[in-house]
C-alpha cells in the first residue's frame, strides 16, 4: 500500500512548475541604449500536475505565448524559476532533456514541418535524440497512428490540409515520447473542421496516453474541455480554476476582453431574466437539462 | 496547381536504377562525365552513348522524357557549336565573309556538341531517378570526409533539404502577395524592362519579410525538437550499400576501363578528321 501511494504521489508530482516567473522584453534604440522595458510575463505561479489538461486563455498580447516559450526553455526567465519535471530550464546541461520532456507545437503548421514526407518529419525529433533506426520507425508508426495520420505517411506535407498538418506536427512531438505537450495556439490558423480534428486528437492523447497537455488558446470552447483554466491578462494570471468556475464569472471575463462560450452566455442571460439555472453551464446538454429541471422544456 | 511542381524533374518508376543508393548514382555520374573527357574520338562517344542508352532502358524512364531535358540547352549547344566552328584556327575549308570554317573547327564543333549532349543527358538521368531528398542524403554521406577541413557538410545538406521543402510554400506565398498587390493596383506585366523590375519591389519586400519570419519560426521549431546539428544524430533512413550497388560499381569500373582502352587504341588507328578532310 505504501508503495502504491508513493507511486501515486510520484504521478501527481507537478510536471511544470513556475514560481514568480518574470520576463521582460527590452527595447533598444539604434545606439543600443535601453528605450523601454515591456514586462510580458509578470510574477506567474503555475503548478501543473502530470496527466492534467490545462488551458491558458488570454486575448492577444496577454503574454500567454511568451509564457509557453518558457516551458520549453526557448526563453529564459528574467526573474523567477521554471521547473519542468523537476529540472530548472536555465540549466544548460538539462536543456535537451527539458525539450524531450515538454514538447512544443506552434501556431503555423507550415513553419514547423521540416521533412518533405510526413513520416520523415515525424522521425526528425527521434533522429535528433539519437534513437536507433529501428526504434525510430516504431515511434513514427505509433505516433502517426495515435493522431490518425498513418494513412498519409508517404504524402508530402504540402498536400495536406491545415488540420492534418497540425496533427503531423503533434505526431512529430509525440515521437519524442514527451511527458507533456505545450500547444501554442495550434488552431489559430485552421478552419472549424481543422480545429475540431486537432482538439479531438489532443483530448485523446490526454485521456488515452495520459500525456499532460498545456493548451494555449483564445477559443473559449476549446478551453472548456480542459481540467483547469488559467486566464492571463497583462502578463499575469487574472483568473484560475475549473472551466465551470472560470466561465461562471462572466462579468469579470468581459472586463478581460474575453468571450464566454455561447451556451454559457445564453444561460447567463436567461439567469439574469429570472430563469433559475446553475451558474457556469458549459454544454448544450447541461443547458437542456437545466431548462428541463425548471420545467421550461 | 502550383503545389504540383516537381523539383529536379524526378520520374517515378520501379527500376533497379531508382533503387540504387544515391551515392552509387552520384559516383556513377561522375565516372560517366570523366569518361567523356578521356579522349576526343568517336569510339569513346559511341561507347558512352551505348552505355547511356542501356542505363535509360534499365531505368524505365521513357526516352521522350529524357530528351525533354535537352530543350533548355539547345541555345547553348548552337552557340558553343558555332563558336567552335568559326573560331578554331587551322586549315581553312570555306570562307564566308570574314568567317573561316576550318577542318579542325568542324571536328571540334561536332565533338563538343556530342560531348555536351551526353553530359546533360547523363546527369539528368541521375536527377530523373533520384528524389531530391536522397540526393542531399547521398551528398552528405559522400562529402563527409571533408569535415576534416571544417566544411560544414551536414549543415549544407540540411540547408538544401529545407530549401527544397520551402520552395513550394514560397511559390504559393509569392502568388498570394502578387494577387494582393494586384488588387491594390500593382502592375507586374506592362512597361519596359526597367519599369518591370521596379514594379517587382512591392512583391519582393513582403516576400523577404515573410521568408525571414518563417526562417525564424522554423529555427525555433527545430530547436524545440532537440535539433543540435549533425553531432550524435541518427538516421531514420540510413544509406546502406546492397548487392546491386556493388554490381553497379563493377559495371562502372568495366565501362571506364573500356572507354580508356578503346579511346587510346582507336586514336592510334583512326586518322584525324583534319587529315581526312584535307584528303591525305
Amino acid at each position: 500500500m505504501l508503495g502504491w501511494s508513493a507511486f501515486k504521489k510520484g504521478m501527481n508530482m507537478g510536471i511544470v512548475k513556475t514560481s514568480r516567473l518574470i520576463f521582460e522584453y527590452i527595447r533598444r534604440n539604434e545606439e543600443g541604449d535601453v528605450e523601454g522595458i515591456t514586462r510580458a510575463v509578470d510574477r506567474v505561479n503555475l503548478d501543473i500536475n502530470a496527466g492534467e489538461f490545462v488551458a491558458i486563455l488570454g486575448h492577444n498580447g496577454s503574454g500567454k505565448s511568451t509564457l509557453a516559450k518558457h516551458l520549453n526553455a526557448i526563453l529564459d526567465p528574467t526573474e523567477g524559476t521554471v521547473l519542468v519535471d523537476g529540472k530548472d530550464t536555465t540549466d544548460e546541461n538539462e536543456i535537451w532533456n527539458i525539450r524531450k520532456t515538454a514538447g512544443m507545437v506552434f501556431q503555423n503548421p507550415d513553419n514547423q514541418i521540416i521533412g518533405q514526407i510526413v513520416e520523415e518529419d515525424v522521425g526528425f525529433g527521434p533522429e535528433n535524440m539519437g534513437v536507433e533506426t529501428a526504434k525510430i520507425w516504431e515511434r513514427v508508426e505509433k505516433s502517426l497512428k495515435s493522431v490518425g495520420m498513418y494513412a498519409y505517411r508517404h504524402k508530402s506535407p504540402n498536400r495536406l490540409s491545415g488540420g492534418q498538418k497540425q496533427r503531423v506536427s503533434i505526431a512529430g512531438v509525440l515521437a519524442m515520447h514527451p511527458k507533456c505537450i505545450i500547444l501554442d495556439e495550434p488552431t489559430a490558423m485552421l478552419d472549424p473542421n481543422g480545429r475540431k480534428e486537432v482538439i479531438a486528437a489532443i483530448k485523446e492523447l490526454n485521456q488515452k496516453e495520459g500525456i499532460t497537455i498545456i493548451l494555449i488558446t483564445h477559443y473559449m470552447d476549446e478551453a472548456a474541455l480542459a481540467d483547469r483554466v488559467f486566464v492571463m491578462d497583462a502578463g499575469s494570471i487574472a483568473m484560475q480554476g475549473t472551466p465551470r468556475e472560470v466561465f461562471s464569472q462572466i462579468e469579470k471575463l468581459k472586463q478581460l476582453r474575453l468571450d464566454v462560450p455561447q451556451v454559457t452566455m445564453l444561460a447567463y442571460e436567461l439567469q439574469k431574466k429570472g430563469v433559475p439555472l446553475d451558474a457556469g453551464i458549459l454544454t448544450i446538454d447541461e443547458l437542456v437539462g437545466g431548462l428541463k429541471a425548471c420545467q421550461l422544456l | 496547381m502550383i503545389r504540383d511542381i516537381t523539383l529536379g524533374q524526378y520520374y517515378q518508376a520501379n527500376s533497379v536504377i531508382h533503387k540504387l543508393d544515391p551515392r552509387t548514382k552520384l559516383i556513377g555520374t561522375l565516372v560517366f562525365v570523366v569518361s567523356l573527357f578521356v579522349k576526343k574520338n568517336i569510339a569513346v562517344y559511341a561507347l558512352a552513348a551505348l552505355f547511356l542508352a542501356s542505363v535509360i532502358k534499365v531505368s524505365k524512364v521513357p526516352y521522350r522524357f529524357v530528351v525533354r531535358g535537352i530543350k533548355p540547352i539547345v541555345m547553348l549547344l548552337v552557340i558553343t557549336g558555332a563558336f567552335n566552328l568559326f573560331l578554331t584556327p587551322g586549315d581553312v575549308l570555306v570562307t564566308i565573309w570574314k568567317l573561316h570554317i576550318t577542318a579542325q573547327g568542324v571536328e571540334n564543333a561536332i565533338y563538343i556538341v556530342i560531348r555536351l549532349l551526353l553530359l546533360i543527358l547523363g546527369s539528368s538521368m541521375m536527377t530523373l531517378t533520384t528524389t531530391p531528398n536522397e540526393l542531399t542524403d547521398g551528398l552528405e554521406k559522400l562529402l563527409k570526409p571533408l569535415r576534416i577541413f571544417h566544411v560544414p557538410v551536414h549543415e549544407i545538406s540540411m540547408m538544401m533539404a529545407i530549401a527544397l521543402r520551402f520552395i513550394p510554400i514560397l511559390i504559393e506565398e509569392t502568388d498570394k502577395i502578387m494577387k494582393a498587390q494586384m488588387a491594390r493596383g500593382a502592375d507586374f506585366e506592362h512597361g519596359s524592362l526597367v519599369q518591370k523590375a521596379k514594379n517587382m519591389i512591392p512583391l519582393l519586400v513582403p516576400l523577404f519579410v515573410s521568408a525571414f519570419r518563417r526562417a525564424n519560426d522554423l529555427a525555433m521549431a527545430m530547436e524545440a525538437r532537440c535539433y543540435q546539428g549533425g553531432e550524435g544524430r541518427t538516421k531514420m533512413k540510413p544509406l546502406c550499400y546492397e548487392k546491386r550497388d556493388f554490381v553497379s560499381y563493377v559495371v562502372l569500373a568495366l565501362y571506364l576501363c573500356l572507354a580508356v582502352a578503346g579511346g587510346i587504341l582507336f586514336a592510334r588507328i583512326m586518322p584525324t578528321w583534319a587529315s581526312v578532310l584535307k584528303g591525305n
